[in-house]
């Protein structure tokens, strides 16, 4: 299988490094690669990122995240644990590789 | 059976923990463990070569050379070891991973025996009676993995009889391979966020502003009282400086929130600056001292700009090592501070202060129902002091959680104060390509919290260290101790506040 991602210039954890790369295939694509089935749910917190770093330049912090979500989709979705069910490996992280924004760096 | 024993008997660690056993040796264990090396623009950016030169050997025995000449500490602690072996095993990366090299007079000699081959008499003439060694390429590759399987934290300086500051060869190490082009993705990418950003997230200033405007209305909603995080206030008195960890992760950002509350009832006028929107300085990590003092500039010049007379640093303990001990060497003197507070103070410090002279009050009762237990981060205990009292940065954290907190228990002595175990992901290691050594290098820390989770049922781990809170948070989970709660502690302190107007007070 020839992998949309090994066609692009990523860093050396997976992280695209340029976002106009990205693609929605693609977000599909390194999700089944873990293991995960994009739901709604999912695209929900991809989409919000993406506009949030359309905006800000950055992802944006683990409290304005899920607060965001619990105000635009209902306050069950507005916690860590939800995220978290979405993302196991982070919603910092994981989400932002599959949405094609650059990992977070720092003491973080 | 005697019901009310045991109430005794737990006041005592009975369970004896593996960090006092020497492991096994394995020998190679971690001799693949890698971490990224820093691409060629981020090198560049830093003005260091993108990849390893070509005359890679000459360039890093020519800087060697340098180094040794202008820092007169590196080369007493390169010739004064005499491998009476003290070190062994006070390191946790050495008690987690068990590879020989781990060993603090095993790792340093990597860097020794290249310098006694080239820098002594006798390495040079009779280099086998010394153990001395040309470099070579495979000694190049182990300098770089070793070298980032320390994290300068020096507990076992604390050990050597001669006093050996290991983290300044380990410094003097990374600082030789950045030159002939090998330097670190993590710390160096970070480097180039500061320089160009001003902080190690690369937040810039719309960001940063949302997030405390968002933070603002939190609080506001929680308590009922308009508690603000001012952004480059022109009329400040007081400069706050935090690691930028705390405006974007959990659990940073509820120790944000506390030093808001906190400052907020102390009627300081204060502000952060979206200039100097980062506490921490990765040059410590990397050994450049040039980039240490162009991080640490920022700070002073956006303390100048908004004309303040106070300097406060927030949690985080590398960056209180250097405002502690570096700051005047730096970039001094700092004579634009006030007289009553002439240097810059820990959070810690001014709370302290606060609470000491009745400005602020704290009702542990708030906290009821949380046992907690303080990890001293190593930068913090060895590297620094707080306070005007010796001892300080070992009695203000605790003297302030005690306030805050109905149960506050200390883990055993010899894993606490200055022979505190590093979380395993300091001084660099806070990536997630070394995530195999960060949970190896955290097992002395879990097994004495273990120790008084079972003795204590301790519910909460206190740090005030942004790597100490990520990395334990991250790695806990490992040595199933999921269920401890990593926590800021002015989270707790902000929790137990009597803020006037609180919709709680009443």
């Amino acid at each position: 299988m020839s992998a949309l991602i090994d066609t692009l210039e990523t860093d050396h954890e997976g992280y695209l490094k340029r976002r106009s790369d990205w693609t929605a295939a693609l977000a599909e694509e390194l999700a089944l690669a873990d293991g995960i089935e994009l739901t709604e749910g999912h695209w929900e917190v991809i989409n919000f990122l993406q506009e949030y770093y359309e905006n800000y330049e950055i992802a944006p912090a683990i409290r304005i995240l899920t607060k965001q979500i619990g105000k635009r989709y209902g306050q069950e979705k507005g916690n860590s644990r939800y995220l978290y069910e979405l993302f196991p490996k982070g919603p910092a992280k994981q989400a932002c590789r599959y949405a094609g924004l650059p990992k977070p760096t720092g003491c973080v | 059976m005697n019901d009310s024993q045991p109430v005794a008997a737990a006041e005592v660690p009975s369970v004896v923990g593996r960090y006092r056993v020497i492991p096994l040796i394995r020998e190679g264990a971690m001799s693949n463990e890698h971490s990224a090396v820093a691409d060629a623009s981020v090198q560049q950016q830093l003005k260091l070569p993108g990849t390893l030169v070509e005359d890679w050997h000459d360039r890093a025995i020519a800087r060697l050379g340098e180094l040794v000449a202008s820092r007169r500490g590196l080369r007493v602690f390169l010739d004064t070891c005499t491998k009476c072996g003290a070190c062994t095993d006070k390191c946790h990366y050495f008690l987690g991973t068990h590879d020989a090299r781990n060993m603090p007079v095993a790792r340093q000699d990597l860097l020794r025996s290249v310098y006694r081959r080239y820098f002594t008499f006798a390495g040079r003439f009779f280099p086998w009676l010394v153990g001395a060694r040309k470099l070579d390429k495979a000694l190049l590759q182990d300098w770089y993995n070793y070298f980032h399987q320390c994290s300068e934290c020096r507990r076992c300086t604390v050990f050597c009889p001669k006093g050996i500051d290991t983290s300044e060869v380990t410094m003097a190490g990374r600082e030789i391979l950045a030159s002939v082009g090998l330097g670190q993705q993590y710390s160096q990418e970070i480097i180039t966020k500061v320089n160009s950003i001003g902080n190690n997230l690369g937040m810039k200033a719309p960001a940063l502003a949302h997030v405390l405007e968002s933070l603002e209305e939190d609080i506001l909603e929680e308590t009922g009282v308009p508690v603000r995080l001012p952004l480059d206030d022109p009329d400040a008195d007081m400069l706050v400086v935090t690691p930028s960890a705390d405006f974007f992760a959990e659990p940073h950002v509820d120790g944000l929130i506390g030093y808001a509350k906190v400052l907020h009832q102390s009627g300081i006028r204060w502000t952060f600056s979206s200039a100097a929107s980062e506490a921490a300085n990765f040059a410590l990590f990397t050994g450049q001292h040039d980039h240490m003092r162009d991080i640490a500039l920022r700070i002073r010049n956006a303390a100048v700009e908004l004309n303040v007379s106070r300097l406060v640093i927030g949690e985080c303990g590398h960056a209180w090592r250097v405002a502690y001990s570096f700051l005047d060497a730096l970039v001094g003197p700092m004579n634009f501070l006030e007289a009553a507070h002439p240097r810059a103070q820990h959070i810690c410090e001014l709370t302290h202060e606060l609470l000491e002279s009745g400005v602020i009050r704290l009702d542990a009762e708030r906290n009821r129902g949380k046992v907690v237990t303080y990890h001293d981060s190593c930068n913090v205990a060895r590297g620094a002091g707080m306070g005007n009292i010796k001892g300080g940065q070992f009695t203000i954290p605790r003297e302030l959680l005690v306030a805050s907190v109905p149960q506050v228990i200390d883990m055993s002595r010899d894993t606490t104060h200055q022979r505190t175990f590093c979380c395993g992901g300091g001084g660099g290691l806070l990536t997630d390509d070394l995530m195999n050594v960060r949970i190896k290098g955290a097992l002395p820390r879990a097994q004495a919290l273990r120790e008084v989770v079972t003795s204590h049922q301790v519910t909460h781990l206190v740090a005030i260290c942004a790597i100490c809170k990520t990395q334990l948070s991250a790695v806990l989970p490992h040595h199933d101790l999921a269920n401890v709660q990593v926590t800021s502690l002015h989270q707790l302190v902000g929790d137990a506040l009597l803020l006037d107007g609180n919709k709680a007070n009443t």
